[in-house]
């Protein structure tokens, strides 16, 4: 039967996908963003009144206190914080949804039809799952853990045994009176706590983005499933849409890591084939430039005497907050009549779009920002390509060096612009420990240290080299 | 199942540029569970599922609000 209720559930699910579809282009996302919010607050007065209890003053403390958090935290939250801010609050949700399922299972599960005690249950163990896989992954990329993936022996099996446990204990609860199945939630509810810090703390630093929109599509699940145990249509749609939007991003992470997702989930092809490869690519990448003249301008002269300049960041720029810097040399560059622009790699950084919103932040227009396979036939025209701490995306053995764990990748064509100057850190394998190729090329330039500190001398040293052009053509 | 389907072919569309607001404004959107916490708190008899309950709406409140004022702050910031 249609009621009220439902039409009511289909136009605000509507509303939240008009919401998600205005946030396509960034002139009406930040409405988007806010037709999405107005929809969620509508839902809630909505089911408030529904099922009358909006004179409830403990819900309204409740509803009070989270939003004061909420407020507190998202103006405080730094952007270069972002991405463990995101994994926070994702958990949170997670969280919820298995606290809803546990208050469900404690309260109705006598009168509980098959159908409910299955969702419940499941809800439970995706919703703790999520929670502690989230706070995990945040806790890693606040560093306040190692950011290296921590496997333990037999990993796999530990993990597996696990899950299988919590198929054990939902199907015990499902056969078993009321008094035992709240016993046997909670055993549910804590091996799937467990299951989610086993899964989350293999998972090393450039895979984050991926495990980050892996969990983020779990919540949105948890949520969906537990709609179903309550028999509420909009939460159901809603978590449904949430649930999509997260496997979308995974699968766009993952097939820009030319890797699958049960791989980056094992963590284990990496490690054994980045070990391997160590060995045999020790050629250090010390004996270069010295051939032609182009190869012994200085950075700083190649930059100036540049038409056009491609700038490729990466996860270092964010860690070296050298990206305010960056846009300084971009305006320098700009002032100077330069066409200059962002190459983004669709994994750069620890989050989905990561860069963007560091990028976004110290003001660079965002029509600068390029996606991979818009701009890569560009880098054959282009004089210099400057990378700011990246490393992974831009090394050429990705297409070459077979059986390590970036072949096939796709990745920023850098090597193939007239020079490249790369400002990281060191020459230290990045993330994958594939020795990047590209430092050993004639053209290529390395300004080792810390992005900032780089990037400032270097600007530095084009304001010096205009002032010295300028009074040569005085004299 | 439709609304699945349906916000598969919507997030399609989203470039790579606005990933991050995407997955922070979904992440808000999935708050929604708060509904059903606000639905079986108020409906909860024992004292230890109103506490649990409790819980679970001041988590959900904290990922909906949060989430939505990031994905606001952060929106704000592209500019052309």
């Amino acid at each position: 039967m249609i009621g009220t209720y439902e039409v009511i559930s289909v136009v605000l699910s509507a509303l939240v996908l008009l919401g998600i579809k205005l946030m396509s282009s960034p002139k009406t996302a930040v409405l988007g963003n806010r037709i999405g919010a107005i929809a969620m607050f509508a839902a809630i007065i909505v089911v408030l009144i529904y099922n009358g209890i909006i004179d409830m003053p403990l819900l309204w403390i409740a509803i009070l206190l989270g939003g004061v958090i909420g407020y507190a935290i998202a103006k405080r939250v730094k952007m270069i914080e972002m991405p463990q801010m995101v994994a926070l609050l994702n958990g949170l949700g997670g969280g919820a949804s298995a606290l809803v399922a546990l208050v469900e299972i404690y309260e109705k599960y006598p009168y509980m039809t098959t159908f409910s005690r299955i969702t419940s249950q499941l809800a439970l163990a995706v919703g703790a799952i999520t929670l502690s896989g989230s706070l995990v992954a945040a806790a890693k990329l606040a560093r306040k853990i190692s950011q290296k993936p921590i496997i333990l022996k037999k990993h796999n099996q530990i993990s597996n045994s696990i899950l299988l446990a919590v198929a054990v204990f939902i199907i015990l609860a499902l056969f078993s009176n009321a008094a035992n199945s709240g016993t046997f939630s909670i055993v549910t509810a804590l091996l799937s706590l467990t299951y989610g810090v086993f899964f989350a703390i293999r998972v090393g630093g450039a895979d984050m983005p991926i495990t980050i929109s892996l969990l983020n599509s779990l919540s949105g699940l948890a949520g969906a499933i537990c709609g179903f145990t309550i028999g509420d249509p909009l939460l159901v749609a809603v978590g449904a849409i949430v649930g999509a939007s997260g496997l979308i991003l995974t699968q766009i992470m993952c097939s820009a890591m030319n890797r699958s997702l049960v791989d980056i989930l094992k963590g284990s092809q990496l490690n054994n084939s980045a070990q391997a490869k160590k060995s045999e690519g020790k050629i250090t990448a010390v004996k270069r430039n010295e051939e032609s003249p182009e190869h012994k301008k200085t950075p700083a002269q190649l930059l100036k005497e540049a038409k056009k300049v491609i700038i490729v960041p990466g996860y270092g720029m964010a860690i070296a907050q050298a990206q305010s810097y960056v846009k300084e040399l971009y305006d320098l560059l700009e002032s100077q009549g330069k066409e200059v622009k962002f190459a983004i790699h669709p994994v750069a950084g620890r989050m989905p779009g990561h860069m963007n919103v560091l990028l976004a932040e110290v003001d660079v227009p965002y029509e600068k920002l390029c996606e991979m396979d818009a701009i890569n036939p560009e880098f054959a025209e282009t004089d210099v390509v400057l990378v700011v701490g990246a490393c992974d995306v831009i090394n050429p053995a990705a297409n070459t060096a077979e059986g390590t764990p970036i072949y096939g990748m796709p990745v920023l064509e850098v090597d193939k612009a007239k020079s490249v100057i790369v400002c990281n850190l060191d020459t230290k394998p990045g993330y994958s420990g594939v020795d990047n190729s590209l430092y050993e090329l004639p053209h290529v330039h390395l300004l080792l240290g810390d992005a900032s500190e780089t990037l400032k001398k270097l600007i530095k040293s084009i304001e010096q080299e205009e002032v010295t052009l300028s009074s040569k053509n005085n004299i | 199942m439709v609304a699945g389907i349906l916000g598969y072919k919507v997030i399609k569309e989203v470039p790579s540029l606005l990933h991050t607001p995407l997955m922070s404004g979904t992440n808000a959107i999935s708050g929604v569970t708060i509904l059903g916490s606000l639905v079986s708190t108020a409906f909860a008899v024992s004292l230890s599922s109103k506490l649990l309950g409790f819980i679970a709406i001041v988590l959900a409140a904290i990922n909906l609000i949060g989430g939505f004022l990031v994905t606001d702050r952060m929106l704000k910031m592209f500019k052309s």
